[in-house]
């Protein structure tokens, strides 16, 4: 595996430089093991087809999803606004997130705030790599699997977006499943709403056990996400059902960056 | 003469009765506060043409779509026939329009009659499916009580209405064969009707000719008095969603549903803070509540959603957390909702037009707590609706409540938030190693 590249934001201005996009790396991208992965499978992709980007580093907070969701829109404000003035004092035009929760929060309630940029989520930039030619892509040790997609909430019914992670995984030779409630008829991994941060509330079952036993019916190999969240609802889910070893949970990202040894 | 007399007096009460009870409607919905739908007029259009006439969403689930289709169908079409019954109520003519209208008359009727059997078997379907097979959402117990009775009440009336119909035209048509209808005779032999031609002579051909007259006219005025019956239900009934469907469909929310509403109330706070030449939003000495506690904290979008549900259960069927067993229902949300604002238009009503505190609230009485902290925000709630209503908009409001007028959640969301207000991420990791995943192995 190469060495990553990963420039911040006050670095690229201290000589000089000015990005081309924006890598919102998020609080699970940064702080949480697994989403760690993640995260350096997107900037293997990007330092791969060499596109100048730059990460906020310690000048980065929390979006504000969580607490907006929860209902706290006092901390969500605190928290955008101060996102908004770090990112108009470096003038930024394009951000890519790893996390479709900061993805929606960026595009559609920074601008009340007077934060402007134009947002993509890390699928919907490989898919335009894809299609513009600078990133080819090849099945790798997934070729002929079976990968079923789960449709993040706030990727699929938040924001319309159903075809870009399909179309990547498609281009990996695999065989795509989809499960019954797909799309727009997505179910929700359970982490949603701020439900990842509570112990839920009384019930008979776990959400994500019944999002994972969906999943398991197809009898995937892989389990393929758009969302830290979801990846750690998933993984949690096969688990229950004792299938880690048969089934593997991964992002989009990383079967990008795995199949193709970035 | 006197018939006349006594129609035209039921069609001024009917209507009467009926505007009283709208006007209520209008008032309640009316006591939400006031939010800007009146943009994008095209889209509005489309998606209410879509939506509502279209019944585009009804779709995602084809059985009940196309049974919902034959009685939908039915419904507008009979409308044309119903001018045609009330001409000839008032001024005592029988089957106006037969002779100026002719093929097209007899056409027209025909059809409706086509789709009259078809909503037949529809409500038949319609009816098993919520007594003998039980589908599951309809038969959850928050339908228990009235809403059950209602959703029955309304299939049996439509089916009471069906056989009138075809007492009316299956009577009229063997009466015509007799040369005795009061229908201009056209030396035909036959009204034509397509249905009523062949089920009239099999059903009464058998009667004398009073007593054909005497069916033809039970079945015309049991007609129209259920008609009349049905117009004045539908302000007290689920059923509203015939109407209230098309405005409810016009203001849609067009913004990406992912995309929450911003607290002008709130910016108003927090901005100041990053901008000292900040101009509020919102007027300083009015302030308001933040989210919702009660019915009258909601927009009006939000109320004629509550009055525009026809307790489907749809959204219910594809909450996550429903599914798994929990509280939450987004169409319990809506009707609790809805229940409430009946209960505040009932006061308002009892104390000469103003609301005075009966100690309740939405929240607490109506809607549970673990029902409001259950929910994901998925939205699969709102993109299930046939009829474009947001439950989720309700339960936000709410969680702004309770945490921004109550600071009462869940602990665990309190440690989140002071998280987030301390570190700037929900976990306890500070914002200065927010980029130390860079050189970890």
């Amino acid at each position: 595996m190469n060495i990553i590249k990963v420039p911040t934001m006050a670095e690229m201005v201290a000589n000089g430089e000015t990005p081309e996009i924006l890598f919102w790396v998020g609080c699970s991208g940064s702080f949480d093991d697994r989403a760690k992965k993640i995260t350096k499978a997107i900037v293997r992709i990007l330092n791969h087809v060499n596109i100048k980007f730059a990460i906020l580093g310690s000048e980065e907070g929390c979006t504000g999803d969580p607490a907006k969701r929860a209902g706290n829109e006092f901390l969500f404000q605190m928290q955008a606004m101060q996102n908004i003035t770090v990112m108009n004092g470096y003038s930024i035009k394009k951000i890519v997130t790893g996390c479709p929760h900061c993805f929606n929060t960026i595009k559609n309630e920074y601008p009340a705030l007077g934060g402007n940029y134009e947002v993509v989520h890390h699928t919907q930039l490989v898919q335009e790599l894809i299609n513009q030619g600078k990133l080819k892509v090849q099945g790798g040790e997934f070729k002929g699997k079976k990968i079923v997609f789960h449709d993040p909430c706030y990727l699929g019914r938040g924001n319309d977006v159903y075809e870009a992670p399909r179309d990547i995984i498609q281009k990996l030779d695999v065989e795509l499943a989809e499960m019954k409630r797909s799309k727009a008829k997505g179910l929700c991994c359970g982490a949603g709403g701020a439900q990842m941060f509570k112990e839920a509330e009384k019930g008979t079952k776990e959400v994500n056990v019944e999002r994972a036993e969906e999943a398991l019916a197809l009898n995937p190999d892989v389990i393929a996400v758009g969302c830290p969240f979801c990846n750690t609802m998933m993984t949690d889910g096969v688990k229950h059902y004792n299938k880690e070893d048969k089934t593997k949970v991964l992002d989009i990202a990383e079967l990008i960056a795995n199949a193709n040894d970035l | 003469m006197i018939s006349s007399i006594i129609f035209a007096l039921l069609l001024i009460g009917a209507s009467a009765f009926f505007s009283i009870n709208v006007k209520k409607i209008r008032r309640n919905i009316l006591l939400g506060k006031d939010i800007p739908l009146t943009d994008n007029k095209g889209e509005r259009l489309k998606t209410m043409v879509l939506v509502a006439l279209g019944q585009q969403k009804m779709f995602a689930r084809p059985i009940p779509a196309i049974l919902h289709l034959f009685l939908y169908t039915a419904f507008i079409i009979t409308q044309i026939e119903l001018i045609e019954i009330i001409v000839d109520g008032i001024s005592g003519s029988h089957r106006i329009f037969r002779e100026s209208l002719g093929g097209l008359y007899t056409f027209a009727v025909s059809f409706i009659e086509i789709l009259s059997v078809l909503a037949f078997i529809g409500t038949i379907a319609f009816l098993a499916r919520r007594n003998l097979l039980k589908v599951p959402r309809l038969v959850m117990n928050e339908l228990n009580g009235w809403p059950k009775l209602d959703a029955n009440f309304i299939l049996f009336g439509e089916l009471t209405l069906i056989c009138f119909i075809f007492m009316m035209n299956g009577a009229d048509e063997v009466l015509y064969s007799r040369g005795l209808s009061h229908a201009t005779n056209l030396n035909n032999g036959s009204l034509g009707l397509s249905i009523s031609k062949h089920v009239g002579p099999l059903l009464f051909g058998g009667i004398s000719d009073n007593g054909l007259h005497v069916v033809e006219r039970i079945g015309w005025w049991g007609h129209i008095l259920i008609v009349f019956g049905f117009l004045n239900y539908l302000p007290f009934s689920k059923h509203l969603h015939i109407v209230l469907g098309f405005p409810n469909t016009y203001f849609s929310n067009l913004k990406p549903k992912g995309q929450f509403t911003t607290l002008d109330a709130v910016t108003d706070v927090v901005a100041p803070n990053f901008d000292p030449a900040y101009v509020a939003k919102t007027d300083p000495d009015n302030p308001v509540r933040f989210g919702v506690k009660d019915v009258q904290d909601l927009t009006w979008k939000n109320l004629m959603d509550a009055y525009s549900c026809t307790e489907c259960g749809r959204c219910t069927s594809a909450c996550p957390q429903n599914i798994t067993g929990k509280a939450l229902s987004p169409r319990k949300i809506m009707m609790d909702t809805r229940d409430r604002l009946e209960e505040v238009g009932k006061n308002i009503d009892k104390n000469k037009g103003t609301f005075v505190d009966d100690g309740k609230s939405l929240i607490g009485d109506y809607i549970k707590h673990e029902e409001i902290w259950a929910c994901n925000t998925c939205n699969a709630c709102v993109q299930e609706c046939p009829v474009n209503i947001d439950p989720l908009a309700i339960i936000v409001e709410i969680r702004r409540y309770l945490v921004m007028e109550e600071s009462n959640t869940r602990p665990e969301l309190n440690n989140m938030f002071s998280n987030i207000e301390n570190n700037g991420a929900p976990w306890q990791f500070s914002q200065a190693d927010r980029a130390n995943w860079i050189n970890e192995a």
